[in-house]
């Protein structure tokens, strides 16, 4: 499959000295929770570093939760939900589309990449869609290096 | 009370135990802050994992439990059941995935095992937040409505009737009966579409039970399970239903002819119609588009000449509420138009005709009277049947449209019958899928009939010399041929409605990838959605014959019935809570709330949740600047809680110093921790006290 990982950087032991980014993901119990499942079941070969955070809707992730993860120790944070207009909740994801947005120009003012936060749209029967971003992303910030900001603030 | 957490790791076989070391996770669990047990177990859901659960809340006084195991949206009901069991409020459990999301997906045993506890890790943190939560016990109305009234439509009306309660049939066409009405006969058994419809057709608008409202559309859905409340925009028909006894006189006399879509652009209409005789209403509907007096004040002749005296010009839209328990989808499927598909022809090429435009040749009270002709009114001679088209290919449709292999045998077995056994007909097919009951005996019947298989997808239409020219690879044989035909039919893909998207949206259920509605779980919830009460029937959920679309239709009854019969739903109680001492009087959230479920209180001056409405979506709490919004089971401490445990080393190199030291001895499956006397430790983020309930 395509979303597989390449076989040489599976191992990690060689590359022990490899920055290997943590990336919390707040993930919509509808879609791209899942696609999440739907990945599973598919066996689709994802890194290990995403960790989800299941919630009803991507509507409801205050932004606090985004901020507290940046600056608790995450090196990115990925907000995925359903498609723009299949939200289960009529319009959630539009509102979270709104947010993040707006935390673009926060994540500035805290000194943080904004290509640290990262907002997708994944269905629910897209196992495959999920698999790759998160391959995708992990590779993205592996590149951008350790979050600046690890130790610098307590939220 | 003092947090006492039991954690339950679920080896799933080797489904979770084949990557990761759950004896060394749930050792690792022992060590987490008021973990007083820690097990591992082969199957958590079988009855003696739960078990093992429901013991320790009884002999240790577990308040809080975890459990690690497959995903919550397959089993968090099972060990909230069980948690309730041994007297423990269920929310009080947090059921979190180790499988999907870690074993399954994970190459590597060690990266595997580390997931898992930062995985159990966050549970355990936010199971000590969780709070005692009670769901609602609320009527349900007894009526039900169901949307579209073709085969399956009527097959869920009929049954929710025959139970005796009440149904609301809303159809968005003039008639009844969608797409099988254009049928003349039916695959496998070749019954006159006709003879097995119209008496279920009849029998709707018989049946007192069964509110049938035709030429109508649900423009909104408000409410919750059990208690919808829907508006029904009823379109003017100008032809008053309750005194039209359906004579036909006014078909005779209006003078306007307009192409007929019921006859797939092949026939024409008058501006006053209805689309066949056996019509269920059959009272006629004037296109106000194309009706002179309507448009130009002009002719009138219906009027003039209707013994009734039921043309009524001055009608208007008008719109319904309807309260109901719940709703049954039945919407149905369009068929490709397969114009973008430019080499086939079709548009170009008079005698390349669409599988329903077939329909409607071979149906006796179609455009022909039920004879096959060319477009000049003589009988083909030869006929070339493509199948797939817009099925099975990525350029269209990925999917198989599951019926146009039988239709095709169908029309095999039609043409040889009505039009001579004489007449070649070749099936350009990738594989015949005839999988149904008595299918395969049918498409050996047919091929006893002398009828030509090649299997290939065709290339191109051509017209060469008056003759259509079919050009294709027999990739048995592995030659080009190329088919000489009068007429080709090209069996067109079933696919969603175009209005499918605005259906979903009305009634808040998903759509899938290749844009049908969205069941619960394709396997084990294929007639119910996501969104409580709302069922589907039939082929809005994806392509079906009518033995399937039956059955469907009375699976979505039964659910929509099992409902109403118990009369009660519970409301989940993780709705929002606006925490009066905190809220600021700001609005915000009335505006942002997309079911109207908040409230202002004008005393108080603060905003009030309606929990009945409330959905738990959270986009008041999302947003609530002052942070009075918050969703139960969701709430801020809580995700903050979650995050700290996703986020904590989990791994000596650098213990992290507020860590108990995880326990190393290991009695087999179980390991009792001693309570630790680990007083709540104040985290700086949750110094808001728990939400307060009122
Ligand atoms: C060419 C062709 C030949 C076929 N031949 C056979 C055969 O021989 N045997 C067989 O078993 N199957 C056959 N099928 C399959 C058969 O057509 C379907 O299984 C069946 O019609 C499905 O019924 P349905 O009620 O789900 O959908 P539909 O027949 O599409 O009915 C849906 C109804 O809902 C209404 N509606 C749609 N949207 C709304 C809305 N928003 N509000 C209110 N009402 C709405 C529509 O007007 C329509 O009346 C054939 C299919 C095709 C394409
Ligand atoms: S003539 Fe009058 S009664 Fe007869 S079908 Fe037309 S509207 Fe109905
Ligand atoms: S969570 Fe808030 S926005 Fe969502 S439905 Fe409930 S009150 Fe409305």
């Amino acid at each position: 499959m395509d979303t597989a990982v390449a076989e040489e950087e599976t191992p990690q032991a060689p590359a022990t000295e490899a920055f290997e980014p943590t990336i919390v993901a707040f993930v919509c119990n509808w879609c791209t929770y899942t696609a999440a499942d739907l990945a599973g079941t598919s066996r689709l070969v994802q890194r290990p570093n995403v960790r989800l955070v299941r919630m009803m809707c991507t509507g409801m992730v205050d932004p606090k939760y985004v901020i507290k993860a940046l600056l608790g120790g995450a090196d990115a944070v990925l907000i995925s939900g359903c498609h723009p207009g299949d939200c289960h909740y009529i319009n959630g994801n539009y509102k979270a589309r709104r947010r993040v947005k707006l935390l673009n120009d926060i994540l500035d003012q805290f000194g943080i990449d904004r290509r640290r936060l990262k907002l997708t749209w994944v269905g629910a029967s897209e196992g495959n869609e999920f698999a790759e971003t998160v391959n995708d992303l992990i590779e993205e910030i592996r590149e951008l290096g350790p979050i600046e900001t690890r130790d610098m603030m307590v939220l | 009370m003092a947090n006492r957490i039991g954690v339950y790791v679920c080896h799933c076989g080797t489904n979770i135990a084949g990557k990761v070391d759950c004896s060394e996770v749930a050792r690792y669990a022992g060590g987490l802050r008021d973990v007083v047990v820690s097990r591992d177990y082969q199957f958590m859901c079988s009855d003696p994992g739960q078990d093992l659960i429901v013991e320790d809340i009884r002999s240790l006084g577990l308040n809080r439990v975890v459990v690690a195991s497959c995903s919550p949206r397959l089993h968090e009901k099972t060990f909230q059941k069980a948690c309730a069991r041994a007297g423990l409020n269920p929310y009080m459990m947090q059921h979190t995935c180790i499988r999907e999301h870690c074993s399954w997906v994970t190459k590597d045993p060690e990266e595997a095992t580390r997931k898992a506890e930062h995985i159990v890790a966050a549970a355990v943190r936010r199971v000590a937040r969780h709070q005692e939560l009670f769901s609602r016990e609320v009527g349900v109305l007894p009526d039900v409505m169901v949307v579209g009234a073709g085969i399956a439509g009527i097959q869920a009306a009929l049954d929710i009737a025959k139970s005796g309660h009440m149904v609301h049939l809303i159809e968005k066409g003039p008639s009844i009966g969608g797409h099988m009405a254009q049928f003349d006969k039916t695959f496998p058994t070749l019954d006159c579409a006709a003879c097995i419809s119209t008496p279920k057709m009849v029998a709707v608008s018989q049946e007192p039970n069964i509110h049938l409202m035709t030429y109508s559309e649900v423009t909104e859905v408000d409410g919750f399970v059990g208690n919808y409340k829907v508006t029904v925009r009823r379109k003017p028909r100008y032809v008053r239903e309750d005194i039209c006894t359906g004579c036909g006189t006014c078909l005779e006399k209006c003078p306007t002819k307009v192409i007929s879509e019921f006859e797939e652009g092949i026939g024409m209409r008058k501006a006053i119609y209805r689309n066949s005789p056996q019509s269920v209403p059959n009272t006629p509907v004037i296109d106000a588009e194309h009706c002179l007096k309507l448009t130009k004040d002009k002719c009138g002749a219906c009027e003039k000449f209707c013994p009734t005296g039921a043309i009524d010009y001055t009608q208007t839209e008008s719109s319904v509420t309807l309260e109901v328990g719940s709703i049954v989808l039945a919407t149905g499927y369009d068929t490709m138009d397969p114009s973008p598909i430019r080499e086939y022809g079709y548009g170009r090429f008079d005698n390349v005709y669409t599988a329903l435009q077939f329909e409607r040749l071979n149906n006796a009270v179609g455009p022909t009277g039920g004879k096959i002709l060319l477009k000049d009114g003589t009988p083909p001679e030869s006929v070339a049947i493509i199948h797939c088209v817009g099925s099975r290919d990525a350029n269209y449709h990925q999917y198989c449209s599951r019926v146009c292999c039988m239709y095709a045998l169908k029309y095999d077995h039609l043409i040889k019958d009505k039009v001579g056994h004489s007449v070649p007909i070749y099936n350009f097919y990738m594989d015949m899928r005839c999988f149904g009951k008595g299918y395969e005996e049918f498409y050996e019947r047919v091929q006893g009939e002398g009828v030509t298989f090649i299997r290939g997808r065709p290339a191109e239409v051509l017209e060469e010399d008056g003759k259509l020219v079919v050009v294709a690879e027999d990739t048995l044989l592995g030659e080009i041929v190329r088919v000489p035909v009068d007429m080709v039919i090209l069996c067109t893909a079933m696919e969603p409605r175009k209005d499918t998207a605005e259906v979903a949206r009305v009634f808040g259920v998903s759509r899938s990838q290749d844009g049908f509605l969205l069941e619960e779980h394709p396997k084990l919830g294929p007639v119910s959605t996501a969104t409580d009460g709302v069922f589907l029937a039939g082929t809005c959920q994806g392509p079906k014959d009518i033995p399937d679309a039956v059955a469907h239709a009375s699976g979505g009854a039964a659910q929509a019935l099992a409902l109403a019969a118990k009369g009660t739903v519970s409301i989940s109680p993780t709705t929002s809570y606006i925490n009066p001492d905190i809220c600021v009087g700001c609005k915000v959230c009335i505006d942002l709330c997309a079911y109207s479920a908040i409230e202002f209180d004008e005393r108080r001056q603060v905003s009030v949740v309606n929990e009945a409405m409330c959905k738990g979506c959270g986009s008041c709490a999302g947003y609530c600047p002052s942070g009075a919004a918050q969703i139960k089971h969701f709430n801020e401490t809580q995700v903050f809680n979650e995050l700290e445990g996703l986020l904590m080393p989990v791994k000596p190199p650098a213990p992290a110093p507020e860590k108990i030291e995880p326990q190393t001895a290991r009695r087999p499956a179980a390991e009792v921790v001693p309570e630790e006397a680990a007083p709540e430790e104040a985290m700086p983020e949750s110094a808001e006290p728990a939400e307060a309930e009122v």
